[in-house]
């Protein structure tokens, strides 16, 4: 009963942040669960209306702070698409480039800030001690992944949060020589951190299958950036199609909106891009990751840790792929004229959390007329949500006590790494019943 | 040898994208072994689940406030801390989650549903229309530098380090 369509007010809000959940427990059985997101909506899909096509992608890129160069990638190309701009084939490199360092540092915060601290019976990864041996790899480990990530996004990006370089038709700067160089240094470095995480996240008991329809898009290159939808059932349809297939489902008691994919709860994210497109990771990602990619196809939902690993690794290997075999070299953008009648363009792409929809209406004078958005988390709420439940009932069987219980909860939430802050230690579990 | 005394410091979050938050994780890229051992996050959920409001010597505060349970919260940390950092520009400023404030008046109509159904204020505020903040870290995000003198003056401050 928790799926209930009320209103439908075209909306965006942040996902990361506040949330909460409301679990209803009776005889020892799962009645209700409510996960909420409590953030304040800060309604971009309104704001955006009447602003210039040309200063959109900034304006989105404050939904998320931790995925901003996502959006503003996702809204660029949208835009692109809508003012009719094709661009160099060094543009499309330099956003790889962006979205590597984005799923490096993000995927890394995620991993070892928010998960690892469970494995280890740690409140939180500050508190491992440097005194013994793993624990301190792992700390050092952590820090220098992250900052390999955010030094890639500040010298391609201009930086790795709310990033000044990429605009509509190219890149407004570009890295030297002396930063290249440095990048491929740090990559290369980090690159054994990166097999120790993922072997890691391979020896991890944590478990919980589910049958789930994965949806993602099929990038030739494992790049985050084009491609087909694909998904566990086998259909493949472009990029501006794919809001035709979803449904949107308002949720009463959250401030974010669920979906559903040609009327079936799906999962996207590094889980569905793993099981749907690990032949198109970078060959010395398969040769070094071998025995973990053994463990794909996968229906634990907790496997989408050690598929964030792998793309970790993907990451730096294509990064150093891009970097040592391309010379960078300044360019002007390609400019655009404003649209002869109003237009629609579509832009998708694969955020760190799983695909990401942009659409935008410009108008003839360049202003935008009206837009939507799709974010990675409210698609996977409902799915979220199904198997807090499933989870939930496994614990009540194994007689787990309340306190079990709630960790057991948090950690499925942590895997599905809902958003920055959700992801994290935000859980209020409220009892009814027992 | 006596234990290291910390900083008592929480980190808090309300209306905003959280862009300053990704940013302190950043900048802990190449200080977490200082702040590891003179900081003492108490209540940062980014960072922990076992999170306490009690005495602290600096609240950190991103985001703007959007209702009256927000404001409450705010209160309360002021209460609490001794010095308090309106964190980035919805802190410092209100925007851009502020930017419903200026929205005309058929888009109120839309969006007041919302607003009336989760109890949100009609104007968004920045954090200084609710609490007195002794110092501005403005930016989207925050700037970093201005943050890390921040962090190292009140190290000194309440002698934490020389």
């Amino acid at each position: 009963m928790h799926n209930i369509c009320e209103i439908d007010l075209k909306s965006v809000t942040k996902i990361e942040g506040d949330a909460a959940l409301h679990l209803e427990i009776e005889d020892d059985k799962v009645k209700d669960v409510k996960f909420q997101v409590t953030e304040s909506k800060r309604f971009f899909t309104q704001a955006m209306r009447g602003k210039p096509v040309i200063g959109l992608p900034q304006l989105l890129a404050r939904i998320c702070g931790t995925c901003s160069n996502a959006h503003i990638i996702a809204s660029i190309e949208a835009c692109e698409r809508a003012v009719g701009v094709k661009v160099t084939e060094q543009t499309k490199l330099l956003r790889a480039l962006t979205m590597y360092a984005l799923m490096i540092r993000d995927h890394a915060l995620h991993l070892y800030l928010f998960v690892m601290p469970d494995f280890f019976g740690k409140d939180s990864f500050l508190e491992f001690d440097e005194n013994d041996e793993l624990e301190h790899q792992l700390l050092h480990d952590a820090f220098e992944i992250k900052a390999a990530g955010n030094f890639l996004a500040q010298i391609i990006a201009g930086r790795s949060i709310h990033a000044t370089s990429p605009t509509i038709g190219g890149f407004l700067h570009f890295p030297n020589e002396q930063d290249l160089q440095e990048a491929i240094v740090k990559l290369e470095k980090i690159r054994p951190a990166v097999l120790r995480l993922i072997d890691v996240m391979k020896k991890s008991s944590f478990s919980l299958e589910s049958e789930t329809n994965f949806v993602a898009l099929d990038t030739q290159r494992f790049d985050f950036l084009e491609g087909d939808i694909i998904s566990t059932t086998g259909e493949r349809i472009p990029e501006t199609k794919y809001r035709e297939h979803l449904e949107r489902v308002v949720i009463p008691y959250s401030q974010a909106l669920g979906f559903k994919y040609d009327g079936e709860i799906y999962m996207v994210g590094a889980l569905a891009r793993l099981n749907l497109i690990r032949n198109k990771l970078h060959k010395n990602t398969k040769k070094d990751a071998a025995s973990a990619l053994e463990l794909f196809s996968s229906k634990n939902v907790f496997h989408n840790n050690l598929a964030q690993a792998i793309e970790i690794l993907h990451s730096v290997d294509d990064a150093l792929e891009i970097l040592k075999n391309t010379t960078i070299s300044p360019e002007p953008i390609v400019k655009f004229e404003m649209p002869k009648t109003n237009t629609v363009g579509v832009g998708v792409i694969e955020a760190p959390r799983g695909i990401l929809y942009h659409r935008v209406y410009v108008g003839t004078d360049g202003k935008i007329i009206d837009g939507e958005l799709v974010i990675p988390t409210g698609q996977n709420q409902i799915i979220l949500e199904k198997n807090i439940g499933k989870l939930a009932e496994k614990c009540l069987a194994e007689k787990m006590d309340k306190d079990k219980i709630t960790f057991e909860i948090e950690k499925l939430i942590r895997a599905y790494d809902p958003c920055m802050s959700c992801a994290t230690h935000f859980l209020k579990v409220k009892w009814t019943g027992k | 040898m006596s234990e290291q005394k910390k900083l008592r410091v929480g980190w808090f979050t309300f209306t905003c994208c959280e862009d300053s938050t990704i940013l302190m994780t950043e900048l802990m890229n190449d200080h977490w072994q200082d702040w590891k051992k003179y900081i003492d996050f108490r209540h940062a959920r980014v960072l922990k689940t076992k999170n306490v409001l009690d005495d602290l010597d600096v609240a950190f505060v991103e985001g703007a406030i959007a209702s009256e349970e927000q404001a409450k919260k705010l209160k309360e940390i002021r209460e609490k801390s001794k010095k308090l950092v309106a964190i980035g520009s919805c802190a410092v400023l209100g925007m851009p989650s502020a930017q419903r404030n200026s929205f005309d008046e058929k888009t109120m109509q839309e969006i007041q549903p919302i607003l009336d159904k989760f109890k949100q204020f009609s104007k968004v505020k920045k954090l200084s229309e609710v609490v007195k903040v002794d110092i501005d870290v403005p930016g989207c995000p925050m700037d970093p530098k201005l943050f890390l003198s921040v962090v190292d003056s009140a190290l000194r401050e309440f002698k934490i380090i020389e």
